[in-house]
C-alpha cells in the first residue's frame, strides 16, 4: 500500500481509502461482536463519547479550531432530547433529532460569535460562552439543577421497537454511530472537507483564493454542534437521564482528552480515545480520587510525546492514512 | 478619600466599592495572563490553579513556618514563581515552535493534575486562614461599613498593577521585554539572554497569580477548586479587554469588577453570566476587545 | 489478608456446626464523592465508617462474610447510575450506601427500584427521597432537608430569630431548602423580610450580605451548601455582621465545614445535625477508632449514618437469611427497630425514612475551645417524633392514605 502511494497520485486517494474501509469494516464486526463479551451499558457510553469526540475531532482535526466549550451542544442537546421524551412524550428518534436540532441551533449562535476571532482567542470564547450556558442549565426549571431530568422514558423506537432493553438500544446506538461516523467521513472526503483542510493549514491564503472562510468555517463548526447534539441526545435516551454534567467545562476537557489521546486529525483515533478514556473511568474504579490527576497526567504526556495519539501512531508506524 | 461621595445613594455606592474589590482579584489574573501571553504566547491554563497554590502557601508558611500573612504577600509569589519557573523550563519551552493551542492543552492538564493532588491531601471542603490582625475590623464610611482588608486589597493590587505596568512600558527592562516578543532573534542579537527572559517572565506572571491567592486567602474559602471556575471568568475579561495592552488588562479586570458588583444588586441572578454576556457583545463590536490591536 | 479473615470465619462458622451459623455472603457498596465537592462530608470517611461497621458485626457473628466495594460517583447523576447498574447487574452487589448528592442519590435510588436491590442514603439531603419520590427499596438514614430546615427555622423563631433574610443558591436544592425553611419561620410565626439569590459557586458575597445587613432581619439563612455557605460565612465574619447583632443560620453546614472556616470565622453560626462526635463518651470512642483510618479528621453525622445503617442492615439479613431481594430487606428492616451505639434506638417508616433525635448547636468562640475538634455549643434537642416530616405531609406512595 505504502509503496502504491508513492508511485502516483491517484492510487494514493485509493489506498488511502482501503484502508479508511478496512478499519472501518473491522470496526464494525467489533461493535457488532462486543457485547457477547462486555458490559453493554458501558459500550453505549463509549459510543456516544466517541460520536461527540468525533463531531469535535471534525473542528479542530480538520479545520483546526479547538473548540474549549462542546460541553454546551451536548449538554443541551440531552437536556431536550430528554425533555422531549419525557415532558413531551416524544418517540426516541424524534427526541434524538431534538437534541440534534438543539445542536445545531446552538452552534449556529455560538460559531457565529466565536469564528471572529482564531486560535487561542477562539478556544477562549468557546469555553466562556459555554460557561456562560451552563449557569442558564443550572438555573432554568426545566434542566432541574442538580438533579437532572431522571427517569427520562427509552420509548419504542418509530412506536415500535421497544428499547427498554440493553440489547435493543446498543442495537440502535451502534446504527446511530455508524451512520454519524459515515457522514463524518463523507464531509471530510468531500470537496468541502478539502478546503476545510486548505484553510486549517493556511486561512489567508485559501482567502486570496476566493473562498469565504468565515462561511465554511461556520458551517464546519454548526455541522460539529449538531453532530455532538446528536451524541447528547442519544445518551439521555440509553441512560435516561440528562444532567449538569454533560454541560460543565470539565466535559468539554474530556471530550478535547478523548481526541488528543486517540489522535487528532485522525478519522479513527477520536472514537479509540473515548474507548479508552471511557474504560479507564469505568474500570479503574480503585483510582477514585486520583482519576483527574490520571487524566492531567495522560494530557501533558500526549501534549509532549505523544502528539500524534494512538491511531495517529499506529498510522505512522504503518504508513496508512486512519 | 472617600469623602468625596456625599451622593445620597449610600447603597449603590457601597456596591460599587464592593465591585472594585472584586475588580482587583480580575485586574491581577488577567494582568498576569497577559504578561505571560504576550511573552511566551501561551494561555496559561494553569492560571487558576497558581492562585489556587498561593493561597495554600500562604496557609502552609502560617501553620507549618509561623511566617504572618505579610511574608506570606513576599515568599508565595516567589515559591509559586519558582515552581512556575521549573514547569516553564522543563515543559513549556518544548511547545513554543508547535500550535499554541499546545500550550493551553498542557497547562490544562498541568491543572488537573495540580488541583488533583491538592484535594487528594488537603480534601475538598478547604483550610481556614485567619485574617491577620492589623487589617481587621473597618472604617464606617457612613454609606457603608468598609472592611480594612478589603481596602487594603483594592489599594494594594492597584500598586501591583500600575508598577507592573509602569515596568513594561516605560523602563528599558522592559523594552527589551517587548521587543522579544515582536522579535526575539534581533534581542538576542544585542546579547540578551531569550530564553533567560521568557522564563522569568513566565515566573513573574505565575507569582502575580499566586499574590492574589495570597490576598484572597482571608476572605475566600480556601480550597483546591478555588481557582477552577474563576479562570474561566478571567479568560473572558481577557476576551474584552484583548491581550493588547497592559493596561488593558488592568482596567477592564477593575471596570468588569464593578459591572459585576452591580449586577449583583440589580440583577443578582444573573451576576455571574453578565461578564459573559458582555463579552459576546464587545465581540459583535469589536472582535479585537476593547483595547486590542487586529490581528 | 481480607480473605484469610474469611476464610477463618468460614472455619468458625464450621466448626460451631449450629443450626444459626448458616454462612451469609453479602456485598456492600460504599458510593460517595471521593475526590471533590462533599469528599470530606462523605467519601473516604464512609467507607473508613463502613469498614468499622463491618467488623464489629462479623466480630459477633462469625458466619457472615461481606464483602466492601467503593466508588466514586464524582457528584454525576449519570457515573452515580452507570456505576449502580453495573455493581447490581454483573457484580452481585447487594446494597448501596451513603451517596451524598441528591441528584445522584435520587438515580440511584430508582435504580435500586428497577432492580430490587437495596439503598440506604446517609450522605444526600434531598426529603423527596422519603417524600413523592421514595420507593420500597430506599432507606434514608441520617437527615434531610426538611429536618434540617425545620431543626433549625424552629429552634431559632423560638429562641427570638424571628425575623429572617434569605441567601438562596438559585437552583433547584436551594429553592427547596428556602421555600422549607420560610413555611417553619412563618408557621411558628415569624416573618420573612426578603431574600437574593445568587449564583452556584459565586466567590464574593459581600454584595449579597450587605442587602442581607440592610434588610435589617434578626436572623440570615444561609440556603446553599459547600464552598458558597463557607464563602459567605467568611464575609458575614469580615463584614461584621454577626458582631453586629444579626445572626447565621445555616441550613446544610457540617462540622467539616466547620473546621474548614476555623472558629474564628464561624463563631455564632446556628446548623442543625444528628449526631456530633464529642456529644457523649461513646461518639467518643467511635471517633478515636474512626481517626485510625483518618488521622486528623472529625466524623460527620454523615460518616456515623453509614455506620449505623450497614450494622442494621446486617442485622435484618441476618434475620432473614438466605439471599433475599431488596423489598423484603428493607421491610424487615423496618419491621425491627433500630439500636445502634450511634443513634440509640429508633425506628424506620413506611416511607423509609429513619427517625432519631436531632440537635441545634452553636458553634463555639475561639477562646471556649478547648481542644481540636471542640466546634459546639449544644443549644436545643428536638425529639425524634418532632424532628421529621410527619408521614402524612410527605406524599409518599408506600403510605397509603
Amino acid at each position: 500500500m505504502a509503496v502504491a502511494s508513492d508511485t502516483i497520485a491517484a492510487p494514493e486517494h485509493s489506498a488511502e481509502g482501503r484502508s479508511e474501509t478496512i478499519a472501518f469494516l473491522i470496526m464494525t464486526a467489533v461493535l457488532i461482536v462486543a457485547p457477547f463479551f462486555i458490559y453493554p451499558l458501558f459500550l453505549m457510553q463509549a459510543l456516544c463519547f466517541a460520536l461527540f469526540a468525533c463531531a469535535f475531532n471534525l473542528l479542530i482535526g480538520y479545520v483546526g479550531l479547538l473548540s474549549f466549550g462542546h460541553a454546551l451542544y451536548f449538554g443541551w442537546a440531552s437536556y431536550l432530547a430528554a425533555h422531549a421524551a419525557k415532558v413531551w412524550g416524544f418517540p426516541p428518534e424524534l427526541a434524538i433529532l431534538t437534541g440534534a436540532a438543539t445542536g445545531a441551533v446552538l452552534g449556529l449562535v455560538a460559531g457565529s460569535l466565536a469564528i471572529r476571532r482564531q486560535g487561542i482567542y477562539f478556544a477562549m470564547i468557546t469555553l466562556a460562552l459555554a460557561q456562560m450556558m451552563f449557569f442558564f442549565a443550572l438555573q432554568a426549571k426545566f434542566t432541574g439543577g442538580e438533579d437532572g431530568i431522571q427517569g427520562v422514558p427509552r420509548g419504542k423506537l418509530f412506536g415500535l421497537i421497544d428499547l427498554a432493553s440493553n440489547n435493543t438500544m446498543y442495537a440502535l446506538v451502534v446504527v446511530i454511530f455508524l451512520a454519524c461516523f459515515l457522514l463524518i467521513l463523507r464531509i471530510i472526503n468531500s470537496p468541502f472537507g478539502e478546503v476545510l483542510k486548505a484553510i486549517r493549514e493556511n486561512e489567508p491564503r485559501a482567502i486570496s483564493l476566493g473562498y469565504k472562510t468565515d462561511r465554511y468555517k461556520l458551517v464546519a463548526f454548526v455541522l460539529s454542534a449538531t453532530l455532538a447534539g446528536v451524541a447528547g441526545g442519544t445518551k439521555a435516551i440509553v441512560f435516561q437521564i440528562a444532567s449538569l454534567t454533560d454541560v460543565h467545562w470539565t466535559m468539554s476537557g474530556e471530550v478535547v482528552l478523548m481526541t488528543l489521546v486517540g489522535g487528532l486529525g485522525t478519522v479513527f483515533g477520536p472514537v479509540a480515545g473515548a474507548f479508552v478514556i471511557i474504560a479507564m473511568q469505568n474500570y479503574l474504579n480503585a483510582l477514585e480520587s486520583w482519576v483527574t490527576v490520571i487524566q492531567g497526567v495522560i494530557f501533558v504526556v500526549c501534549v509532549l510525546l505523544f502528539r500524534r495519539g494512538i491511531v495517529g501512531e499506529i498510522a505512522h508506524l504503518l504508513r496508512i492514512k486512519l | 478619600m472617600f469623602e468625596i461621595f456625599g451622593i445620597p445613594s449610600n447603597a449603590l455606592f457601597s456596591q460599587l466599592l464592593i465591585g472594585l474589590i472584586n475588580g482587583s482579584f480580575y485586574a491581577l489574573l488577567s494582568l498576569g495572563l497577559a504578561v505571560i501571553f504576550g511573552m511566551l504566547n501561551i494561555i496559561n491554563f494553569t492560571h487558576g490553579a497558581q492562585y489556587m497554590m498561593g493561597a495554600f502557601m500562604a496557609f502552609f508558611l502560617l501553620q507549618y513556618a509561623g511566617l504572618s500573612y505579610w511574608w506570606a504577600l513576599i515568599v508565595a509569589p516567589v515559591v509559586v514563581g519558582l515552581f512556575g519557573m521549573i514547569i516553564e523550563r522543563t515543559m513549556l519551552q518544548w511547545l513554543y515552535k508547535l500550535d499554541h493551542l499546545y500550550g493551553l492543552l498542557l497547562t490544562f492538564g498541568l491543572a488537573l493534575i495540580i488541583e488533583g493532588v491538592f484535594r487528594n491531601y488537603f480534601g475538598s471542603s478547604g483550610l481556614p486562614y485567619a485574617m491577620p490582625d492589623s487589617l481587621r475590623g473597618g472604617q464606617n464610611l457612613g454609606f457603608m461599613f468598609l472592611p480594612n482588608y478589603r481596602a487594603w486589597v483594592v489599594v494594594a493590587s492597584l500598586v501591583v498593577c500600575l508598577g507592573t505596568w509602569f515596568v513594561i512600558e516605560r523602563t528599558r527592562l522592559g523594552a527589551y521585554l517587548r521587543a522579544a516578543t515582536e522579535n526575539p532573534t534581533l534581542v538576542r542579537a544585542f546579547g540578551i539572554n531569550v530564553p533567560r527572559m521568557i522564563t522569568l517572565t513566565y515566573g513573574f506572571g505565575v507569582g502575580l497569580a499566586a499574590l492574589a491567592g495570597v490576598m484572597a486567602a482571608p476572605i475566600y474559602n480556601v480550597s483546591p477548586q478555588m481557582g477552577s471556575d474563576l479562570i474561566i471568568v478571567v479568560f473572558a475579561v481577557v476576551v474584552i479587554g484583548g491581550m493588547g495592552s497592559i493596561m488593558g488588562a488592568i482596567v477592564t479586570g477593575f471596570g468588569l469588577g464593578v459591572i459585576e458588583g452591580l449586577t449583583k444588586v440589580f440583577f443578582p441572578e444573573a451576576s455571574n453570566t453578565v461578564i459573559f454576556v458582555i463579552m459576546a457583545i464587545v465581540l459583535l463590536i469589536r472582535p479585537a476587545g476593547l483595547f486590542g490591536r487586529t490581528a | 489478608m481480607k480473605h484469610l479473615i474469611s476464610m477463618a470465619a468460614l472455619a468458625a462458622a464450621l466448626a460451631c456446626g449450629s443450626a444459626q451459623a448458616q454462612q451469609l455472603n453479602v456485598k456492600i457498596g460504599v458510593m460517595s464523592d471521593m475526590s471533590s465537592l462533599y469528599a470530606d462530608i462523605g467519601g473516604p470517611g464512609s467507607v473508613a465508617a463502613a469498614k468499622l461497621a463491618v467488623a464489629d458485626f462479623t466480630k459477633d457473628h462469625p458466619n457472615v462474610k461481606v464483602e466492601l466495594v467503593s466508588a466514586d460517583h464524582q457528584n454525576k447523576p449519570d457515573v452515580g447510575s452507570g456505576i449502580v447498574n453495573k455493581w447490581f447487574d454483573s457484580e452481585n452487589v447487594d446494597m448501596v450506601i451513603d451517596v451524598p448528592n441528591s441528584g445522584v442519590a435520587l438515580a440511584t435510588s430508582q435504580v435500586a427500584s428497577q432492580k430490587n436491590k437495596l439503598f440506604i442514603v446517609s450522605g444526600a439531603a434531598a426529603s423527596d427521597l422519603t417524600g413523592p419520590k421514595c420507593n420500597a427499596n430506599t432507606i434514608h438514614w441520617t437527615y434531610d432537608t426538611w429536618m434540617l430546615a425545620n431543626g433549625t427555622g424552629k429552634a431559632m423563631v423560638k429562641t427570638g430569630g424571628d425575623t429572617w433574610f434569605f441567601l438562596t443558591a438559585d437552583y433547584a436544592f436551594g429553592h427547596a431548602l428556602e421555600r422549607d425553611t420560610s413555611e417553619v419561620v412563618e408557621k411558628n410565626g415569624g416573618k420573612v423580610l426578603g431574600k437574593v439569590r445568587h449564583p452556584l459557586n459565586t466567590n464574593d458575597f459581600s454584595s449579597f450580605l450587605l442587602q442581607a445587613q440592610t434588610s435589617k432581619a434578626k436572623v440570615i439563612g444561609l440556603a446553599n451548601a459547600g464552598g458558597d455557605t463557607i464563602n459567605s460565612i467568611k464575609a458575614a465574619s469580615e463584614f461584621g455582621i454577626v458582631s453586629g447583632g444579626q445572626k447565621l443560620a445555616g441550613l446544610l453546614v457540617f462540622s467539616s465545614d466547620v473546621a474548614a472556616l476555623g472558629l474564628q470565622t464561624a463563631q455564632g453560626l446556628s446548623l442543625t445535625e444528628t449526631w456530633y462526635w464529642d456529644a457523649n463518651d461513646v461518639n467518643r470512642a467511635w471517633t478515636k477508632r474512626w481517626q485510625g483510618e483518618r488521622p486528623g479528621k472529625f466524623p460527620t453525622m454523615i460518616h456515623a449514618g453509614v455506620y449505623a445503617g450497614i450494622l442494621h442492615y446486617l442485622k435484618a439479613r441476618v434475620a432473614l437469611g438466605g439471599n433475599p431481594d431488596g423489598k423484603t430487606v428493607a421491610a424487615k428492616m423496618k419491621e425491627i427497630p433500630t439500636d445502634d451505639q450511634l443513634f440509640g434506638k429508633g425506628t424506620i417508616r413506611a416511607d423509609g425514612r429513619k427517625i432519631h433525635d436531632a440537635y441545634l448547636f452553636e458553634v463555639k468562640k475561639p477562646s471556649e475551645s478547648k481542644y481540636p475538634g471542640d466546634f459546639y455549643h449544644l443549644k436545643a434537642t428536638i425529639p425524634a417524633a418532632e424532628a421529621f416530616r410527619p408521614l402524612k405531609e410527605g406524599n409518599c406512595p408506600l403510605v397509603g392514605s
